[in-house]
C-alpha cells in the first residue's frame, strides 16, 4: 500500500495496486462537527478528477466530496451507510468513504504527502 | 430583587431560599406540558358525530382497517395545550428575532386591521370576477408597485413563497431559451448564495456550477468570466448578498451575462436593504422574486405563508406565468389563458390574497419616502450592531455593511466556545439567536440581521448581551457555555442524534418495560 495522499478539498487517498481508498480528512471531519449522513456514488461511475462524487451532511452544513483522482468507483462503505459516526471517530480507517480504480494514476503526484499537507493547514488559520 | 431599570421585582422581604420542587411538575406559569398523546382518554370527543350507517363503501377494498389513532380530548384541553405551548415559544411580537438573510420585522397591526375586512377576507377565488372588483384592484395595485419599485415591465404575483418564485423565474428563463431555439445546460451560483438557489436551478433540469467569493466577499469576476460560456442558462445572484455586502460589480455582472447569451436572475430576498433605492431593473436584471412576507412586512415563519411574486424584463414578460390583471375600462379581469410558449400556471388559483393586501397596505401606509427610509434604517441598524460589536466579536469583512452583519468565529479561538454554544447562550438572555453557520463562505457563521423596525434601545439590550458573552468567552467559562440553555423550557438538545435517528412520529410507549 502507498503513504496516504491529500487534496486540497480534503479527501485522503492510500493505493494499493490500482485501487485507491478514498476518505476526508481528521480536519476535514472536525470542521465539519457530527457528520449525519454521507451520500455515495454509484458503483461503475466513471468521474474525472475534481468531479463531485457525494455529499457529507453534518448538523452544520451540506458539503460535496470531490474525488481527488480520475477513475471508475469500484466499491462504497456501506458500514458508513449506516453509521454516518464512524466518519468522525476513525476518518482515516472505518470512515473511508469509497475505493476507486485509477485512470490515470500519474494524478497521484499532483496530491501532497502527510508533511505538505499539515503545512497546508497552518495556512488556513 | 432589582430589575435592570433599579425598580424592585420582588417584595423586600422575598426569601433568598432554595426552591423546592412541586408536585405538579410546573413552575408557577412555567407548565410542565405532556404530549396531546398521553393526554389521550379514549372516547374522549369535543365534537358530536351522528352514528355512521351502515352503507356500502366504493373503495374497492382499499378501506382502513386500523384505527387512526387520535388521541380522545376535550375543546378545552386541546385549546389550554396549545396556548400552554404558545408561551413556551418566542416570536416577533415578544423580541428582537435577529435571523440574517430572514428579515424577520415587526408585523404592522394596521395591516392585520385592513386584511380582515370582510371584502378581502371572505371572498372565494371562484367569485365571479364583477363581485370581486375590490380584491382584483388590490393586485392590480401591488402588481404596480412591485413593477414601480423595481423598475420592471412584468409581475407574476402567483408564486407562493421565494423558492418557488426562483422556480417561477428560472421556468420562465428556461421557456424563453426554448422559444428561441438554445437549450443550455448550466446555471452559476456565487458560493454564499442560499441553498434555495441551487436547489431551484436543479429541480429546473440544469447543472449547478459554483462561482468562488472573492477575499471582500463579493463574486470573483475573473471567475466569473471563466466559467461564463455558451451553455450557461442563467447566473443566479442575491443582491445585497448573504454577507450583508452590496454586490458593486453588478452592472458588469449583467453585461458579461447578457454578452454570453444568458439571463440574470436576481434573488430578491434582500430587497429589503435597497427597497425605494435601487431599481433592480436598472442594474440589468431579468427576474427577481420578492420575498412579501420579509421586505414588505406580511407575518412569517410560522405566523403566515410566504408570498413570492416575480418580476420580469421586457426580454421575459411573453414567457410569465398566468395569471395576470386586465383592465378594460373601469372593470378588472384576470387574464388565466396562457400564451404560446409562457410557463402557465405556477398555483391552483392567484396566490396569497391575504399578503396582497397586508404587503399593499405596508406600501400605502408608507408612501414611496417612506419605504426608501425603511431600506435606510435597516442599514443604519445593522451598522450600528456591527460597530457597537467589533471591538469583542470578529467581523467577516470590512464595514459598512447593508441590511446584516456577519461575524465568524475567530474571536471565540482557544476559548473552547464554539458558534453553537455562544448562540444557546443567547438563549438564556432572552433572544432568539441569529443565523449560524450561514454563510458557508466564512468559518463558524453568524449573521445578525436587526431591520429597521428595533428601536435604538431594544439594539443596545441586544449589543449589550453579547459583548456580555463575548467577554465571558474570552474570559475562560467555556463550562457555562456547554450547559447553556439553562433557562429555556427544554435545554440542549441532541441535534446529532436527532438527525442520525430520527424520530417523525409518536410511539406509544411499551406499557411492560415501563413497569
Amino acid at each position: 500500500m502507498s503513504d496516504i495522499r491529500y487534496s486540497e478539498d480534503h479527501e485522503w487517498i492510500i493505493l494499493d495496486g490500482d485501487v485507491g481508498t478514498i476518505g476526508i480528512s481528521d480536519y476535514a471531519q472536525g470542521a465539519l462537527g457530527d457528520v449525519v449522513f454521507v451520500e455515495m456514488p454509484e458503483i461503475g461511475a466513471s468521474l474525472d478528477k475534481g468531479a463531485e462524487v457525494g455529499v457529507i451532511e453534518s448538523v452544520k452544513a451540506a458539503s460535496e466530496i470531490y474525488t481527488p483522482v480520475s477513475g471508475e468507483i469500484v466499491a462504497v462503505n456501506e458500514a458508513v451507510d449506516g453509521d454516518p459516526s464512524l466518519v468522525n471517530t476513525d476518518p482515516l480507517g472505518e470512515g473511508w468513504l469509497f475505493k476507486i480504480k485509477l485512470s490515470k494514476p500519474e494524478e497521484l503526484n499532483g496530491l501532497s504527502n502527510q508533511d505538505a499537507y499539515n503545512k497546508f493547514l497552518e495556512g488556513l488559520d | 430583587m432589582m430589575n435592570r431599570q433599579g425598580r424592585p421585582s420582588q417584595p423586600s422581604d422575598a426569601t433568598t431560599a432554595p426552591i423546592s420542587a412541586t408536585w405538579t411538575g410546573h413552575r408557577a406559569l412555567d407548565l410542565n406540558e405532556p404530549l396531546l398523546f398521553e393526554q389521550d382518554r379514549p372516547g374522549v370527543t369535543g365534537v358530536d358525530f351522528e352514528p355512521v350507517s351502515e352503507g356500502k363503501t366504493r373503495l374497492g377494498g382499499l378501506e382502513r382497517d386500523e384505527k387512526i389513532g387520535l388521541p380522545g380530548l376535550t375543546e378545552s384541553q386541546v385549546v389550554r395545550h396549545y396556548t400552554r405551548l404558545s408561551r413556551k415559544n418566542y416570536a416577533i411580537d415578544m423580541g428582537i428575532f435577529p435571523l440574517g438573510s430572514c428579515t424577520m420585522k415587526h408585523n404592522p397591526r394596521l395591516n392585520e386591521a385592513v386584511a380582515a375586512m370582510p371584502g378581502f377576507a371572505d371572498i372565494h377565488p371562484l367569485q365571479p370576477m364583477a363581485s370581486v372588483q375590490g380584491a382584483l384592484g388590490v393586485m392590480e395595485q401591488l402588481s404596480h408597485w412591485l413593477k414601480t419599485l423595481t423598475g420592471m415591465p412584468g409581475v407574476s404575483l402567483s408564486p407562493k413563497a421565494g423558492a418557488h418564485g426562483e422556480l417561477c423565474g428560472l421556468m420562465t428563463i428556461r421557456a424563453a431559451l426554448e422559444a428561441r431555439g438554445d437549450a443550455r445546460v448550466r446555471v452559476l451560483v456565487p458560493e454564499s448564495a442560499h441553498g434555495t438557489n441551487p436547489a431551484t436551478a436543479a429541480q429546473c433540469g440544469y447543472k449547478v456550477d459554483s462561482i468562488p467569493a472573492n477575499d471582500e466577499g463579493r463574486v470573483d469576476i475573473e471567475a466569473l468570466a471563466e466559467k461564463l460560456g455558451d451553455d450557461v442558462a442563467a447566473i443566479m445572484l442575491t443582491n445585497p448578498n448573504t454577507c450583508g455586502l452590496f454586490e458593486r460589480d453588478i452592472i458588469e455582472i449583467a453585461a458579461m451575462t447578457h454578452a454570453a447569451g444568458a439571463f440574470f436572475y436576481c434573488d430578491g430576498a434582500n430587497f429589503n436593504a435597497i427597497v425605494g433605492k435601487v431599481r433592480p431593473g436598472d442594474l440589468g436584471i431579468d427576474a427577481m422574486h420578492i420575498n412579501l412576507h420579509k421586505t414588505f412586512s406580511t407575518p412569517h415563519g410560522g405566523g403566515g405563508p410566504g408570498s413570492g411574486p416575480v418580476v420580469f424584463s421586457e426580454a421575459l414578460v411573453p414567457f410569465a406565468p398566468s395569471p395576470f390583471i386586465a383592465r378594460e375600462g373601469d372593470t378588472l379581469r384576470l387574464v388565466e389563458d396562457c400564451a404560446d410558449g409562457a410557463v402557465g400556471r405556477m398555483a391552483a388559483f392567484h396566490g396569497q390574497m391575504g399578503m396582497y393586501v397586508r404587503a399593499l397596505t405596508y406600501m400605502l401606509s408608507h408612501g414611496s419616502d417612506g419605504l426608501a427610509q425603511v431600506a435606510e434604517d435597516a442599514v443604519l441598524n445593522a451598522n450600528y450592531v456591527l460597530e457597537g460589536l467589533k471591538d469583542v466579536m470578529s467581523p467577516s469583512f470590512e464595514g459598512p455593511c447593508m441590511h446584516e452583519a456577519l461575524f465568524d468565529d475567530r474571536f471565540l479561538k482557544d476559548t473552547g466556545v464554539t458558534t453553537l454554544d455562544f448562540s444557546k447562550a443567547l438563549i438564556d438572555e432572552g433572544f432568539h439567536p441569529m443565523t449560524m453557520y450561514f454563510p458557508l463562505v466564512v468559518q463558524g457563521a453568524m449573521l445578525i440581521e436587526p431591520t429597521e423596525t428595533e428601536s435604538k434601545e431594544s439594539l443596545d439590550e441586544f449589543i449589550g448581551a453579547l459583548r456580555h458573552l463575548a467577554t465571558m468567552a474570552s474570559a475562560g467559562t467555556s463550562n457555562s457555555f456547554a450547559a447553556a440553555p439553562q433557562y429555556s423550557p427544554v435545554t440542549r438538545l441532541d441535534e446529532t442524534q436527532a438527525a442520525r435517528n430520527p424520530v417523525l412520529s409518536y410511539q406509544v410507549p411499551d406499557q411492560d418495560a415501563a413497569e
